[in-house]
């Protein structure tokens, strides 16, 4: 396998990590946003007991992605940062106002307007920022940036703007609710508050078919490299099954109660999805204009990132690791009091 | 204003307002085990809350920090989009690595900060010290991208971008290690002399807090020590200034013609048009002892050099004059303070040296922001200095106005909710007035 393409699948990694975690956490938010119910205070206290020790970590990937993608491809980063400077310029004013808006909520707890300002600003953010990650995602995909040597040509709102573009803003922020509420089925410390989420889990996942079905049909006149790819490689079928079925299983596994699976499971769809993305789109990162190949790094800086990498590996995933076994939820003992 | 004015505007207010955080999120951390380990030591409740107060403080700021921080890592494609485009593959490695260290101070800050009670004490410990020691990482990687701009090495330049990439020899440009120990240093010195100065402002209205006598003891020792060693570095930095960066020195020090054992300027303004520096105190033959240890040694002046490649001069030499004055004010109090330390057993907490300290408490910062200004305008009108020119790195994007204005407003909002943040908890631990229901002492005076 050439180099670049180990480096490209480097790069969808992090942006499947941080579909996962940093998605999950906007998801949170999200559900922060539409607590409702009975156990509307709990549910915004279990969301923000989840994320408080992970979410600068979870949204790291980000960083890491962004930094590989111009260490390694640094002309596609050059292009996709004036092709998408608009709304990528909203998602980090989004990422700075959810971020600040938690920390000062968390340590500023005094149950008073101002914290309660704060929740609006967080949950706010929190459903802006995927929409707008999803309609860069989307505007990448489709054949909408078209550029001229190394100037882009296409202007600076058209090609996230598209009715291709919004649909993968909507199936983005879906997903991450979705992903959220699974993952917070597992986290709930009492049987009635995963009851909660497991209901919110049903509906978005349901709601995860139309809109996926809705952005495929889009892809056809707005993204043909993703709906050839999507729907005639043989690869991406098979990934395409392989989402299918795990997005049965998690819908099976939330509708038995085996909430620990269904993490799981939910997490494979989410990864799949992104993944399908990205295969369905290589090797172009820009298309129709520059491939993996045409925007890599020389050998020697990819050799080096590798070993960047393998640094990064052995420093932080055991750190990770150890992170998310001391925050490991415990499991609601039987009985245990409902609020 | 031009697009151009307007992008360097934009980055230049994100890198000011994210220093602060990043200089907080480096030293902070160390404060914090610091007092961890007093309390360990002497089993004094005061230095566990203290460490507790300051790991909170470091959450704050290190998360406002994060957050500026990913806009910059946006912002350097989303307003240098040529510079990245052409010299990201170059700078990548210690980019990579300063993600690596900040990844890794993310995950043992989320332990320390809500592990207190799920971790033993030892991996509690070793949690606060592995932030400690990866926000000082992650200040030294960055620090790596900014010597390559100063002074670029390891690849060739040709008109379609730089060819013969070697990522080792960029990442240690030369002089990567004055600027770096440079950078580091002001860090703590920056947050300690602003912790200092807090609890002396608290001192001074009640003056037998003890708490506030302990953190003071532990802001003090690394305050001295830094202000101390800072002039040390400092002068090492300036003389590879001179031999590296010649340009940039004539500006520092308003020096217009080369000159044979050149004066050292002390303040002044110095007026491009008539290239002479009105109102400064001159040091006869200083700059040239100073920057080349010799008397008599030739200073380039800019008229050596073409007009279009000469820094901002006024700008960059006073805010080189603010740096050398605040640090010098703060070795001065380093001085004072440690002789008084030595004579009197403990530390001084007498009304005068604490005014002293008060009124030194941002004066860490001050120097923080002029000496990061001194590098960034000294190296106008370069991006990359010789190589490539700011305005040849901007964006084609138009209407830059529009994200600096909103950037600025976004500033200035979560600087004045950070000091409101951080004051309440300050203020939770002022003593409470005699008579005061318990948990009515936050809000304070």
């Amino acid at each position: 396998m050439p180099t670049e393409d180990v480096l490209g699948f480097a790069v969808a990694g992090t942006f499947v990590l941080y579909a996962l975690l940093g998605g999950a956490d906007f998801g949170g938010g999200v559900w922060d946003l539409l607590a409702a119910g009975p156990r509307k205070a709990e549910q915004r206290a279990l969301i923000a007991r989840a994320i408080g020790p992970v979410w600068e970590v979870n949204h790291v990937w980000l960083i890491v992605g962004l930094v590989l993608l111009f260490s390694g491809f640094p002309r596609a980063f050059a292009a996709l940062s004036v092709a998408l400077h608009v709304p990528l310029t909203l998602l980090v004013l989004g990422i700075v106002f959810r971020g600040t808006a938690f920390t000062f909520r968390a340590y500023d707890t005094r149950g008073d307007a101002v914290e309660r300002n704060w929740g609006v600003v967080f949950s706010v953010a929190s459903v802006v920022a995927p929409l707008l990650l999803g309609m860069c995602v989307g505007a990448v995909a489709s054949d909408a940036i078209r550029m001229q040597g190394h100037a882009v040509v296409s202007g600076f709102f058209a090609s996230w703007l598209s009715p291709f573009a919004l649909s993968v803003g909507v199936l983005t922020l879906g997903l991450f609710a979705f992903l959220a509420a699974v993952y917070l089925t597992h986290e709930a410390p009492t049987r009635e508050l995963a009851e909660d989420f497991r209901r919110r889990a049903l509906v978005t996942g349901g709601l995860l078919f139309p809109l996926a079905l809705a952005a495929l049909l889009l892809s056809r006149q707005g993204a043909p490299r993703v709906w050839t790819g999507l729907s005639q490689t043989p690869f991406a079928l098979a990934l395409h099954a392989g989402t299918a079925v795990a997005a049965v299983t998690a819908f099976a596994l939330l509708w038995t109660r085996r909430f620990r699976a269904a993490r799981v499971a939910a997490a494979t769809q989410g990864g799949l999805i992104v993944l399908g993305w990205a295969v369905s789109q290589a090797p172009y990162l820009v298309y129709p204009t520059l491939t993996l190949q045409a925007a890599a790094a020389p050998p020697a800086v990819q050799r080096v990132l590798f070993v960047a990498l393998a640094v990064g590996l052995v420093t932080v995933v055991p750190s990770l690791v150890l992170l998310f076994r001391v925050f490991r939820p415990r499991a609601p003992a039987p009985g245990a009091p409902t609020s | 204003m031009t697009d151009l004015l307007y992008a360097r505007a934009q980055m230049g207010l994100s890198l000011a307002f994210h220093i602060v955080f990043a200089a907080a999120g480096v030293a902070l951390p160390v404060l914090m085990v610091l007092s961890d380990l007093k309390h360990r030591r002497t089993q004094d409740a005061d230095y566990r809350r203290l460490s507790e107060k300051l790991a909170k403080g470091t959450a704050i700021l290190f998360a406002v920090g994060a957050v500026s921080g990913t806009v910059l890592s946006f912002e350097l494609g989303l307003l240098w989009p040529e510079f990245m485009g052409r010299y990201g593959e170059v700078i990548g490695l210690p980019f990579s690595l300063e993600g690596v260290a900040f990844f890794t101070e993310a995950i043992f800050l989320g332990i320390y900060l809500y592990g207190r009670e799920r971790v033993s004490p030892g991996l509690h410990l070793f949690s606060g010290v592995m932030v400690a020691v990866s926000g000082a990482a992650s200040a030294f990687f960055v620090t790596l991208v900014n010597t390559f701009m100063n002074n670029p090495s390891g690849f060739t330049a040709t008109a379609a971008g730089p060819t013969d990439v070697q990522p080792l020899v960029a990442m240690f440009s030369p002089g990567w290690q004055y600027q770096t120990t440079h950078v580091l240093l002001s860090s703590y010195q920056a947050t300690a002399f602003a912790m200092a100065g807090i609890h002396a402002f608290i001192l001074l209205r009640h003056p037998g807090a003890a708490f506030h006598r302990k953190a003071l003891s532990v802001a003090l020792p690394l305050a001295c020590l830094t202000a101390l060693a800072q002039p040390l570095v400092g002068d090492l930095s300036a003389k590879h200034v001179a031999r590296a960066q010649p340009v940039k020195l004539a500006a520092m020090e308003g020096q217009f013609d080369t000159e044979v054992g050149a004066p050292l300027r002390l303040g002044g303004l110095p007026d491009v048009e008539t290239r002479t520096v009105r109102g400064a105190i001159d040091v006869p033959k200083g700059l040239s002892i100073l920057a080349f240890g010799d008397p008599d040694a030739e200073v380039k002046g800019l008229n050596a050099f073409p007009r279009d490649v000469w820094p901002p001069v006024a700008k960059v030499h006073v805010a080189f004059q603010v740096m050398v004055g605040t640090g010098s004010l703060m070795a001065l109090l380093a001085a004072v303070t440690l002789w008084r330390r030595w004579r009197g057993r403990e530390w001084p907490h007498g009304t005068g040296m604490m005014r002293a300290w008060l009124a030194a408490g941002p004066l860490g910062l001050v120097a923080l922001e002029s000496g990061w200004l001194v590098t960034e305008w000294g190296r106008q009108p370069w991006i990359v200095r010789g190589v490539m020119r700011t305005g040849e790195a901007v964006t084609p994007v138009p209407h830059l106005a529009a994200p600096f204005f909103t950037f600025t407003a976004v500033y200035l909002f979560l600087g004045v909710m950070v000091l409101f943040v951080l004051w309440r908890q300050v203020a939770a631990t002022l003593p409470k007035p005699p008579g005061a229901v318990e948990g009515g002492g936050a809000h304070a005076h």
